[in-house]
């Protein structure tokens, strides 16, 4: 099972990479959240993948009987989706604003902070 | 069912079971004292008045907290401490060395510095929305950061400190800040993600985050685990939060954007960060690694420095300049990292020690200037020596401190690293160290000769009398970064005990694991 999730993770990676190399804002945008998905997933994966075996351990018993997923990984994820999730919702508030302020989502248009043509530095005193 | 009872489970090997003495506390107490500071702000959002007074006084407090650390460090050896009594490497512990205490202490000061300059800086609209809460919860991501002994937690602070610095950099909303914030804020996001990624693989390979811990067991796993692509990983993700070439151009896209105050501390504070990450993981957990990728390492710091002051030298705009400049100067921190050995990664610390007072002096600076001069052009300031001989003194320590010119603060490291290089052989990356910093006297140089020295034909100059609250820090910066310069000797000291328990982490190590701990 772990190498179909490996391929899936592969995959969310490809997608995210490709939709972020857009100049678009909503797409990179888009490619973010895949991005943050993709990385869940990868730590998930990491974790060891074990159908209906709770990590816990029987009365009586020092360890656990049998080979079960790792809780922690999922602990990790849990925090990176709370962090990936409001990351998203500010970049979505901040594209939106750009978009209403700069009155573009193209990035290649986006230069309010670094002009295109600007004036040389003065060459003589 | 059997019941445990309280003689069949031995909880010495999974808690701490000794009171924690007052020392253990200060390890975590510059984190909590700048969270409850920050929650103290929120609650007070309408009595903005008092915001300043209440942060001024949070921030000195920090400074104290992180001296009385960094002594404390400086007896005792590391210190450590362990979240809810789950002792390493189950829970989480935050693990102090000298060279966390130092970085954090410059950062406190250095906060605390724009704390007063934003008595002066941020007015009533940017206080309503927040500006305090959001500094000092930028302190407690970026104390966390530097005093943290566990990986992930590390990238935690790092997300901390990453959601209050969009806070701060969009403060104000004008246009120019939404575009700077855009590309700041996406590309830093991909960044620590990247670092995240690392962060999953690490644990894949090691099942544990914690880093005495990751330190002692990365010798026997190099035979059978990826490192190199882990130290790989990491490097590119510390890299980016660094502003390393080709991975900088967030930096000089966003810095000259915000509140001048907000810059000042993202160029003290924010790319400090990246690379004291990029010292702790490099030398201390992956030393191995660090040596095979010395040369892309090194090429990469040459290539930074160049495009960084070549940068400068194309600017007319006094802030865009200096985000270049703090470029410039990460490509020096990462040559140090390089070359590796005493000298070159004390020849880093002192370096972005000496960074975070400098490049927050000379954002001030700016300030002053366009304050005093009407705007931030270099085409169109003038006089500025004139209106106020002080300020123009003060900017000029600065700009000599930057250069790497003695007797200020920047000599020192520059000859640390120089030398190391030299050492190992590397000519090239000497001769771009001193050519980085040759170029870098003269985009200083130019900026004093025209928004200084010139005067305007005809205009009758008067004297201008500057408030205190923005002299004051600009003036504490300049003569701290003069201090260090005439007497290097206590943090040269320092500095170096504090490479030297990087490379040879046992101390850190026991610290952590007083009896040898599980295996």
């Amino acid at each position: 099972m772990e190498a179909w999730f490996a391929l899936l993770v592969g995959i969310f990676f490809t997608v995210a990479v490709y939709l972020m190399l857009s100049k678009f804002i909503i797409r990179v945008l888009l490619g973010v959240a895949v991005l943050g998905n993709a990385v869940n997933l990868l730590i998930f994966t990491g974790g060891r993948l074990t159908r209906g075996v709770p990590p816990v351990i029987a009365g009586g018993a020092d360890a656990l009987g049998g080979p079960a997923a790792n809780a922690l990984p999922q602990a990790l994820i849990l925090t990176a989706i709370v962090i990936s999730f409001s990351f998203f919702a500010f970049l979505l508030v901040l594209a939106w604003r750009a978009y209403e302020d700069l009155s573009t989502d193209n990035t290649d248009e986006m230069r309010v902070a670094e002009p295109v043509k600007e004036p040389m530095p003065p060459l003589g005193y | 069912m059997a019941v445990p009872t309280s003689s069949s489970v031995d909880l010495s090997a999974a808690l701490v079971l000794g009171p924690t003495t007052v020392a253990d506390w200060l390890v975590i107490l510059p984190v909590a004292w700048c969270f409850a500071i920050g929650a103290l702000l929120v609650m007070l959002r309408r009595a903005i008045g008092l915001h300043p007074i209440i942060a001024v006084a949070g921030l000195a407090g920090l400074v104290l907290i992180d001296a009385l650390l960094l002594g404390h460090v400086a007896a005792k050896g590391p210190v450590t401490m362990a979240m809810g009594r789950w002792l390493p490497p189950f829970g989480i512990a935050f693990t102090v060395d000298l060279t966390g205490a130092l970085f954090a202490l410059v950062a406190a000061v250095v906060a605390l510095a724009g704390g007063i300059f934003s008595l002066a800086d941020i007015n009533d609209s940017g206080r309503r929305y927040g500006f305090y809460p959001f500094l000092m919860l930028l302190m407690a991501g970026v104390s966390g950061a530097f005093l943290t002994g566990d990986i992930f937690n590390l990238y935690v602070w790092f997300e901390v400190l990453l959601i209050s610095s969009f806070g701060l950099l969009v403060l104000g909303s004008e246009p120019e800040q939404i575009d700077g914030t855009v590309k700041y804020g996406f590309l830093n996001l991909v960044a620590t993600t990247l670092f995240l990624v690392a962060t999953g693989y690490l644990y894949a390979v090691f099942g544990t985050l914690n880093m005495a811990d990751v330190a002692r067991k990365a010798e026997g796993l190099r035979g059978s685990a990826p490192l190199m692509t882990l130290t790989a990983l990491y490097v590119l993700a510390f890299g980016m939060k660094a502003a390393a070439f080709p991975v900088n151009f967030w930096l000089p896209a966003s810095y000259h954007t915000p509140r001048v105050v907000v810059s000042a501390l993202f160029a003290g504070l924010l790319t400090k960060v990246g690379i004291y990450a990029l010292i702790r993981v490099m030398v201390m957990l992956f030393p191995v690694e660090r040596e095979e990728l010395s040369f892309v390492m090194a090429l990469a710091g040459a290539l930074t420095m160049i495009v960084g002051v070549l940068g400068a030298l194309a600017q007319t705009d006094f802030r865009r300049m200096l985000g270049y400049l703090v470029v410039s100067g990460i490509g020096s921190m990462l040559a140090g990292i390089a070359v590796g050995g005493p000298g070159g990664i004390g020849g880093a610390i002192f370096y972005a020690l000496h960074s975070m007072l400098v490049m927050t002096g000379l954002y001030f600076a700016a300030g002053i200037a366009a304050r005093l001069g009407g705007g931030s052009s270099i085409a169109t300031v003038s006089g500025l020596y004139r209106k106020n001989v002080g300020f123009a003194t003060l900017t000029l320590m600065l700009c000599f401190a930057v250069s790497g010119l003695p007797p200020f603060s920047g000599f020192w490291p520059k000859v640390m690293l120089v030398k190391a290089a030299l050492d190992i052989g590397a000519w090239w990356l000497a001769a771009a160290l001193l050519l980085a910093g040759f170029c870098t006297v003269i985009a200083t140089g130019r900026l004093f000769l025209l928004a200084y020295w010139r005067d305007d034909a005809g205009a009758a100059v008067e004297t201008v009398r500057l408030p205190s609250a923005v002299l004051a820090p600009l003036a504490a910066l300049s003569l701290l970064t003069l201090g260090l310069g005439l007497y290097p000797e206590p943090l040269l000291a320092t500095i170096q005990s504090a490479a030297a328990g990087l490379a040879e982490p046992s101390a850190y190590l026991n610290s952590v694991f007083p009896a040898g701990g599980p295996q």
